[in-house]
């Protein structure tokens, strides 16, 4: 390691920080993301380098070439195909294979090593695998639950505090022998009772948590990744990877604490199964009205302050582009119009914003809860596309599956209007008391042609 | 150095709008495919065929983080372009 050399990994540190610190306001956050794919492409050019220059036979390198050919084409191909609605679980994608690369790191080393593993190597790399396998599948499980591969609904199978527990005895049971012998056939035992853990973990989480989930897990790889550091000596892993870990949990319990659970109780599971909490009182007359698409178009075209409330359905829909379309031509008519996004709208907090800003909605009519939730009172018509449990009234009573959620006011609003496609529940799995509401209309329709309906009726109506 | 970092990891993320969580998170999960590295490092090293073979699943997967990682935070921060006039 020459001073070059060092000054090169620094830089690139340097890089992440300041790239994640730019992050922090949507003017400089492209910026601060090339910034740090700057520094990542001079950390591994100094690598590669690196390795070209102490290599004694070509295979590794060509080996290495074909992974590398087979990952970036993967990765690009996924990254520009998948629609906007799907990035939450490409990102938990795309952290599965980064543990499972850093579990793979350690394993690689640790065969070359042994049987002469020292202790400190053992401990490192166990500790790699461990997470990294769990990442893995957690992260694969998560990604199938939002891609509705896997039941989005807690699975809670008899005994399975039991199996997490005979897993955890086997990885710790596996750790003592290795600490006592190295033995590669038994680290591939550890890893995979940690992958079997891994599944064994996210399956009992319902999908509202997921966001979390894959949050927390993010933070895990880079942990995971600091960790495969200290097997090979790379002060640059050790830094990149312990800042990953200390942003994700931070991002971590900030995503927690807007859909107001905690880790903890997340990672228990078992939440939104419906069946679980009684209905919520008050629910008990769930007598709707439903609305035609040209009341309701009467109804926005006509008021003078209108709040649009999006939430998963319209990123379910791919409807942001006509929702945007129906908002421009109600400002057109000089309604006072703007988004109110709640802190989980859609299925991770910012997902609206994003999906929004693709529609060209300007940023500065995208207001956050707490900045809204007072204008809902001066409101002649709030219209909700596609959002469910962030409206719910019984989340201000205590003894329902959403009670304490922060939620948007949009009861005190003047009236409602819902665009949903039937009375299915949200992930909490209760009744929304906002649906029975008196002054609340439901158009029941997919989001995109309810919002198309409506878009086509205000311009024939009223002109 | 390691609880430097970490330390640094928690001072740069207090401070953002939940706007920006989902990028954020996203960038941060580019960060740890530098992981890459230490694939480069083992291909190195790497002398028999079972290595050879956990090297070339491991680049894949290495690259498909960072590649990937990298191209759908940009695409999500190019969302957030504030446009001119109304």
């Amino acid at each position: 390691m020459n001073a070059v050399t060092q000054l090169g990994y620094l830089a690139a540190a340097v890089a992440f920080v300041l790239g994640l610190h730019l992050m922090n306001s949507p003017a400089t956050a492209r910026r601060g993301n090339l910034l740090s794919a700057a520094g990542m492409a001079v950390a591994l050019a100094i690598t590669a380098v690196r390795l070209a220059r102490n290599t004694d036979t070509l295979t590794g390198p060509v080996v290495l070439l074909a992974g590398v050919a087979v990952g970036a084409a993967g990765g690009a191909l996924l990254a520009r195909r998948v629609p906007m609605t799907g990035m939450p679980q490409l990102v938990s994608l795309f952290n599965a294979v980064g543990g499972g690369a850093a579990a793979l790191v350690a394993v690689t080393e640790y065969v070359r090593l042994s049987p002469a593993v020292g202790a400190q190597i053992t401990v490192s790399a166990l500790l790699d695998v461990v997470i990294g396998g769990v990442t893995f599948t957690g992260s694969l499980i998560a990604a199938g639950k939002l891609q509705g591969w896997v039941t989005g609904n807690p699975v809670l199978f008899p005994g399975r505090r039991v199996v997490s527990a005979a897993l955890v005895a086997i990885v710790v049971a596996g750790a003592v022998w290795l600490l006592v012998t190295p033995n590669v056939p038994v680290l591939v035992v550890v890893i995979v009772a940690a992958a079997a853990f891994g599944v064994a973990m996210v399956l009992p989480i319902g999908g509202a948590d997921m966001p979390v989930v894959i949050s927390l897990l993010n933070a895990f790889t880079g942990t995971a990744v600091a960790m495969a550091g200290f097997v090979l000596h790379s002060v640059a892993l050790i830094i990149a990877g312990a800042l990953v870990g200390a942003s994700g949990t931070i991002l971590t319990k900030l995503m927690a604490d807007a859909m107001n659970r905690s880790v903890v109780a997340v990672l228990v599971g078992g939440f939104g199964t419906g069946d679980t909490g009684p209905a919520a009182v008050g629910a008990a007359d769930t007598s709707v009205r439903s609305v035609t698409a040209e009341d309701a178009a009467i109804q926005l075209a006509y008021a003078r302050k209108v709040i649009v409330v999006p939430g998963y359905g319209l990123a379910a829909a791919q409807a942001q582009h006509e929702l945007s379309g129906l908002v421009e031509l109600l400002i057109e008519r000089g309604v006072d119009v703007c988004y109110a996004i709640h802190p989980v709208a859609g299925r991770m907090p910012g997902h609206m914003n994003v999906l929004l800003a693709e529609a060209n909605v300007p940023y500065p009519m995208l207001k956050e809860m707490d900045e809204v939730n007072d204008e809902f009172a001066a409101t002649d018509v709030a219209l909700v596309v596609g959002a469910n449990d962030v409206t719910n009234p019984a989340a201000r009573r205590p003894g329902n599956p959403v009670s304490g959620m922060p939620i948007l006011n949009v009861d005190a609003a003047r009236s409602v209007i819902v665009i949903k496609r039937s009375m299915g529940h949200g992930y909490a799995g209760i009744d929304n008391e906002l649906y029975s509401a008196p002054g609340t209309g439901m158009l029941f329709a997919d989001a995109r042609t309810a919002l198309a309906e409506l878009t086509a009726s205000v311009r024939t109506l009223v002109g | 150095m390691f609880v430097l970092a970490v330390l640094v990891g928690f001072e740069v993320i207090s401070k953002v709008p939940a706007t920006l969580h989902t990028p954020l998170m996203s960038g941060a999960n580019s960060i740890h495919g530098i992981i890459l590295l230490g694939v480069v490092v083992v291909a190195g090293s790497a002398r028999t065929p079972l290595e050879y073979a956990l090297v070339a699943v491991a680049a894949a997967f290495a690259t498909a983080n960072v590649v990937g990682g990298y191209l759908v935070t940009d695409r999500m921060l190019e969302m957030f372009r504030t446009r001119e006039g109304r």
